[in-house]
């Protein structure tokens, strides 16, 4: 899959590093209230699928100095995954 | 004419803080203080939430992955849901609702940051150390983190696979460290002394004392 690359204003848990970047889901957690909401007072529903999802690093830093196999792991929000080939 | 143009300027003129107070401290304090007003939360709470925080510790983790080294079913059980492992000692995971344990191989090392704020296994781990807060390790710990682990004495063979883990919502990560070798027999309270606060952040690994290698 792929992170949205879209720009948000408000307060969110998708780092910028991330937009756009393609990456693996390596696990399913429960969903979560939706902090886009949630953090301006509101209820935060309905609550949102969150994954753990793998990308290598040379994938997000193209002069990455480490090693091949070197990953990160981010949690990241349903509603900011988009589906890819 | 204001009074502030009144008397002589052989003084620094103090920020709008009371006295030393950091600009931090100042701000948090009026948001209790505004919190408090719009009856949001009390006072109480506020001193009952921070007694909370200080009185957790490390060596909450350390049990933990000390039981791990010693029980391989309390291992899996630990992987598996490390909420419910820490029930099983007793031990308070905390409110948050996850809690998930990241287990270090000969082959894998994880290492954890939160690059948004601070996210951090504060009911196991205790209150964050303040790196873990700063903007250097934030930023450097996924963009690169091998130098980072350098500057902490970890040096990772280049075939070691080095996952970082960004915990950027509800999930807080906690890193099972190997178990050293020589510890072979050593009770589990005593390998619980071996395992620090940053090996279960996963910037450092624990290291046997020479006067207790057997």
């Amino acid at each position: 899959m792929r992170v949205a690359a879209r720009r948000h204003d408000g307060h969110h848990r998708t780092p910028a590093y991330l937009k756009g970047k393609h990456g693996t889901v390596t696990r399913v957690h429960s969903s979560f209230l939706n902090p886009e909401t949630h953090a301006y007072g509101k209820d935060g529903l309905p609550e949102q699928p969150l994954y753990l999802v793998s990308f290598p690093q040379s994938n997000i830093w193209p002069e990455y100095g480490g090693g091949a196999a070197d990953r990160l792991y981010v949690d990241v929000f349903e509603h900011w995954l988009e589906e890819t080939e | 004419m204001s009074s502030h143009d009144e008397h002589d300027h052989d003084h620094p003129h103090e920020a709008l803080t009371n006295s030393e107070e950091p600009a931090a401290a100042a701000r948090v304090r009026a948001l209790v203080d505004l919190l408090v007003e719009k009856g949001v939360v009390g006072r109480d709470d506020v001193r009952q939430r921070i007694d909370w925080l200080v009185s957790r510790s490390p060596s909450d983790g350390a049990r933990l992955v000390a039981r791990a080294w010693v029980d391989p079913e309390f291992r899996q059980r630990l992987l598996a849901d490390t909420r419910a492992a820490a029930f099983e000692l007793d031990l308070d995971p905390g409110p948050s609702p996850v809690v998930v344990a990241l287990e270090n191989t000969e082959a894998v090392h994880h290492m954890v940051v939160c690059t948004l704020c601070s996210c951090y296994p504060k009911a196991l781990l205790g209150p964050p150390p303040d790196w873990y807060k700063d903007l250097p390790y934030r930023s450097r710990a996924v963009s690169e983190p091998r130098a980072v682990l350098e500057e902490f004495g970890v040096q990772l063979d280049d075939d070691v696979e080095l996952r970082v883990v960004d915990s950027t919502a509800d999930i807080r990560y906690l890193v099972l460290p190997r178990r050293p070798s020589g510890t072979e027999r050593m009770t589990e309270e005593e390998l619980a002394q071996l395992v620090t606060r940053d090996s279960m952040i996963g910037v450092a690994t624990p290291v046997v004392p020479p006067t207790v290698r057997t």
